[in-house]
């Protein structure tokens, strides 16, 4: 594996980036990023992990190349015919190609993991290190509320969420998004902690930088690499929380091909035309897999406190 | 789906729940009482603050001004914000959950029926996933690095992964349509239904009280298929945190002195490590079985069960806002209630914590 | 001395496999053993604790011992199946540990690690065996020891702790006691106190002790006989009353480390070391 990646290198690269005495935080960055990335790599799993989750991002991509048919075009001439030449995976009760569906579908499981972490990780971020750098009263109320969010159950208070901002994708994101966000503060928090104290803090105080400037340029980056490793867990729960409320009519409405919805399409013709339902929920657990396959290598990576 | 589990599953030392609580038992029950109240507070603004009008849930559409006027004024709509919540807060103490439009009874008698059916799912859940997620941990421990090790690893990721109505839906599919091996859905068969007195609303503790036998497999056929499916995701928890917390327990020093005493293998593994192992372990089951109340959601759709799960979620569907808020305050408040259990538990199992 | 041979070790060596690769911890070690107190003194690193876990098959997982001749009477200690090497821990050979406050189980009491020591080798009932743990814990001069049995590890202090220690592995009495460093977690007020109590004891029981300890002073006043270790090798062998005609350069250093109360304040001196001492064999 590393021999084929350093390849993609001009010869000159390599004793750059594993140089012992870096000229410029770039390149120390650099150095560091591709020691992990060597570390990741002799983890089997999460290159297995990788590769399913950059196939995601290329079969969303590419979906309109790749999709042999139309998702939307129902043909009731054509309808629940098993996997064939023509329909590898089959056509569901409106005579839709099941294998175009998928490929659709997987722009929605995109959609979903990538608006609730731009949303939920920054949130976290912020409400964290608040916590954690100020400490006294401000901790307190902030944890406070963070454990008030966490003490829900988390798919009970998206369900609750989505009830009243009313069924759809757009309100299944923001509800898991409001849910998703009270670990990554707890994850900010913690780290804040350890390095509020320091002396590169006091340095930089000494050197006039405001707490703005403080938060964001000299603590937030320490969180980072924990808080990384734990959204990327994380993407396999809210794609499974996406797909559940899609499942329960509560996400992506129809005719939409979002994967829950497919699978609950497929539930009455369950015991003759299994493939229905089977193949969207294979996709979900790919998917889901791969990240937690690249999560816990990551975690092996960057964060060795957990690993064992 | 498994938002607590997933947040401790990489915890070394003891999972929490809540941030808190590193002091006395009282400061742990002060901070769950304001979590109770916060949790009040966001079910409240929930339900009244967001668009949905509970009037229109109440009267449909087509009523008449004058009848909505008068259903929102009996509803206390027109009260100040604040009003509102104080009297939504003292209702809930007393046990007033409102009616549920949808069965036209009080909520808090409707979850008092449903939810003994989603605790007995649960706990069953719970009972096979700590009999089988512990050994595995343990296996996986003590071969660290080898192929048990791995299998168990790549047995939990999958766990993680797996959508659980898809399962839920695979394993009806298989084993009840295909095979034949277990019931359908439903608590019993269709047949068996009326016969049964809900004494304790548990099936499996029903049907024994009863005496009837072929009740009481007719239950067990039931409830195995959907408790082992559920057990899936806390056996997996369950695994890699036994495992987890007994690698760092093999390498201790007590564990030479007891090899130093001639102790078997065996021994040394499941009495002194595992003894160990336990204490935070507890907060684990105890935080999986908390969870597994609330992931029976879907699970309970799949497999009709009558309980929590079913009757928010149906509920959710008809805009039944009484319901559904009552239900997650519920669900919410074992959440708490679990959370406390296990600190007691903790106590009892560790000497050091004890006073 | 000979004529009373317990423990026969030849050219012991302790290897480890790390992630930085290949470590010997223990290079070549040969002393033999009689029914006598025998000391093994070095700084950390020099393999002494590694030479003490070897003679009890308890070198880590990732280790490997390799030895001409480790033979414990008439047992060959070099290939003994797990089954053959619990016949030998704690019954004949057994090891106290340094830090009471690690190497006792936090969760079991007091008693129930005593009892268990015992009864993993004399098959007899509980109450017999919890008369034998309280007499054991009486000589080892706990004064209150039905509490004592009673009480978990955190509930005892260190010096307790380590006479708890002690009772637990004498109990099924060995023949050969190994202290490793049995006081250095200890307060200096205690540690000549718990010394005391493990001396009478392996006197009064004719024992033979290998005790370790990177205290040369400690370890001449309790011993007979004292090896001295540098980097994984044996350096000089010495009578524990010639102490002060040791030849080695090493031996000396140590020696000369240790303040005299005879006024004469000059810096204390640094250990010599020399790379030629580490392949040079004891002759």
């Amino acid at each position: 594996m590393t021999q084929t990646t350093s390849r993609l290198f001009k010869p000159g690269l390599r004793p750059w980036l594993t140089s012992d005495t870096p000229q410029s935080r770039f390149q120390a960055r650099c150095g560091r990023a591709w020691m992990g990335w060597l570390k990741l790599a002799e983890n089997r799993l999460a290159m297995v992990g990788l590769g399913i989750v950059l196939s995601l991002v290329l079969v969303t991509l590419l979906a309109p190349v790749l999709a042999p048919y139309d998702p939307l075009a129902a043909d009731l001439t054509k309808r629940i015919q098993s996997p064939n030449a023509q329909h590898w995976f089959g056509t569901d009760q409106l005579g839709r190609d099941i294998l175009s569906r998928v490929i659709y579908g997987a722009q929605y499981t995109l959609m979903v993991v990538a608006l609730v972490v731009i949303t939920a990780a920054p949130v976290g971020l912020l409400v964290g290190t608040i916590a954690g750098f100020f400490g006294g009263w401000v901790d307190s109320v902030l944890m406070r509320i963070t454990d008030i969010f966490l003490a829900f159950p988390k798919l009970i208070l998206a369900l609750a969420f989505v009830a009243a901002l009313g069924p759809g994708l757009e309100n299944a994101i923001l509800a898991i998004a409001l849910t998703a966000w009270p670990p990554y503060a707890r994850i900010a928090r913690a780290e804040t902690l350890t390095v509020r104290k320091s002396d590169y803090i006091y340095a930089a105080r000494l050197q006039g930088v405001s707490n703005t400037g403080l938060i964001l340029g000299h603590i937030t980056p320490m969180c980072l690499s924990s808080l990384v490793v734990r959204v990327t867990l994380d993407m396999a729960g809210m794609i499974l929380i996406a797909a559940g409320l899609g499942f329960l009519g509560l996400g992506a409405q129809p005719p939409m091909p979002e994967w829950g919805a497919m699978v609950s399409e497929g539930r009455q013709f369950l015991l003759e035309q299994w493939w229905v339902s089977t193949v969207p929920g294979i996709a979900i657990f790919i998917v889901s897999l791969g990240f937690n396959l690249l999560g816990d290598g990551l975690r092996d990576v960057l964060d060795p406190r957990g690993g064992d | 789906m498994f938002s607590v589990l997933r947040s401790n599953r990489d915890g070394r030392k003891r999972a929490r729940l809540f941030s808190g609580t590193g002091g006395s038992f009282i400061r742990l029950v002060f901070s769950l009482i304001i979590t109770l109240f916060g949790l009040l507070l966001v079910t409240f603004l929930i339900g009244r603050v967001l668009p949905i009008d509970p009037v229109l849930a109440a009267v449909g559409d087509r009523a008449p001004q004058a009848v909505y006027d008068r259903v929102r004024e009996e509803m206390g709509l027109n009260l100040p914000l604040w009003q509102q919540f104080y009297i939504y807060v003292s209702n809930i103490l007393q046990g007033d959950f409102g009616r549920s439009v949808l069965t036209s009874r009080p909520v808090l008698d409707d979850i008092k029926r449903v939810f003994p059916a989603t605790l007995e799912l649960a706990t069953v859940a719970t009972i096979i996933g700590v009999a089988l997620g512990i050994p595995m941990g343990v296996f996986a421990a003590v071969h660290k690095g080898k192929w048990p090790d791995h299998l168990v690893r790549i047995f939990g990721l999958v766990g993680y992964s797996m959508p659980i109505f898809w399962l839920g839906l695979m394993g009806l599919m298989i084993f009840y349509m295909k095979l034949g091996w277990v019931a359908g859905p439903g608590r019993l068969d269709a047949f068996y239904v009326d016969f049964i007195e809900p004494t304790t609303g548990l099936m499996l503790i029903d049907t024994l009280i009863e005496g009837d036998m072929d009740l009481f497999w007719n239950a067990v056929s039931h409830i195995i298929l959907p408790a082992s499916i559920l057990a899936y995701f806390s056996l997996a928890y369950i695994a890699r945190m036994t495992r987890s917390f007994m690698l760092e327990q093999l390498g201790q020093e007590y564990i030479l002195t007891a090899r130093v005493k001639g102790i078997s293998e065996t021994r040394i593994i499941w009495r002194h490590a595992l003894g160990n192992v336990m204490v935070p372990l507890v907060t684990v089951i105890a935080l999986s079985y908390a969870n597994l109340l609330e992931g029976s959601v879907l699970t309970e759709i799949i497999f009709s069960w009558p309980g929590l799960g079913q009757y928010i979620t149906n509920s959710l569907l008809k805009a039944d806002m009484n319901a559904v808020l009552g239900g997650t305050i519920v669900v919410g408040a074992v959440f708490i209630g679990v959370n406390l259990l296990s600190d007691v538990l903790y106590r009892l199992l560790d000497p050091r914590a004890r006073r | 001395m000979t004529q009373d041979l317990i423990l026969s070790v030849r050219n012991l060596h302790v290897g480890f496999n790390t992630a930085k690769g290949a470590i010997e911890a223990v290079r070549g070690v040969s002393f033999d053993l009689g029914r006598e107190r025998l000391g093994i003194v070095g700084e950390s690193g020099s393999g002494k604790s590694q030479t003490g876990r070897a003679i009890l098959g308890l070198t880590a997982a990732n280790g490997h011992i390799r030895a001409d001749r480790l033979q414990f009477h008439d047992t060959d200690l070099r290939n003994l199946s797990p089954r053959d090497w619990r016949k030998v821990r704690g019954a004949r050979i057994s090891m106290i540990m340094q830090d009471p406050k690690y190497s006792l189980n936090p969760v079991m009491t007091v008693g129930d690690q005593i009892i268990e020591a015992y009864r993993e080798h004399f098959k007899v009932n509980n109450r017999e065996a919890k008369r034998r743990a309280i007499e054991m814990l009486e000589s080892v001069k706990i004064r209150d020891p039905e509490l004592v049995f009673k009480s978990y590890p955190h509930e005892v202090s260190g010096g307790m702790g380590q006479r708890v220690m002690i009772a637990m592995m004498l109990i099924p009495e060995p023949e050969l006691i190994i202290a490793d460093e049995p006081t250095s977690a200890l307060d200096v007020t205690v540690q000549l106190q718990v010394m005391a109590i493990l001396d009478d004891l392996v006197r009064e029981r004719g024992m033979a002790l290998i005790f370790i300890s990177h205290d040369l002073h400690l370890v001449s006043s309790f011993c007979d006989r004292v090896l001295v270790m540098y980097q994984g090798r044996v350096v000089e062998e010495i009578a524990a009353s010639n102490l002060d005609q040791a030849q080695h350069p090493y031996t000396r250093g140590l020696l000369n480390c240790l303040p005299k109360m005879d006024g004469n304040h000059a810096d204390l001196p640094v250990l010599a070391r020399d790379a030629a001492w580490e392949t040079q064999d004891l002759t």
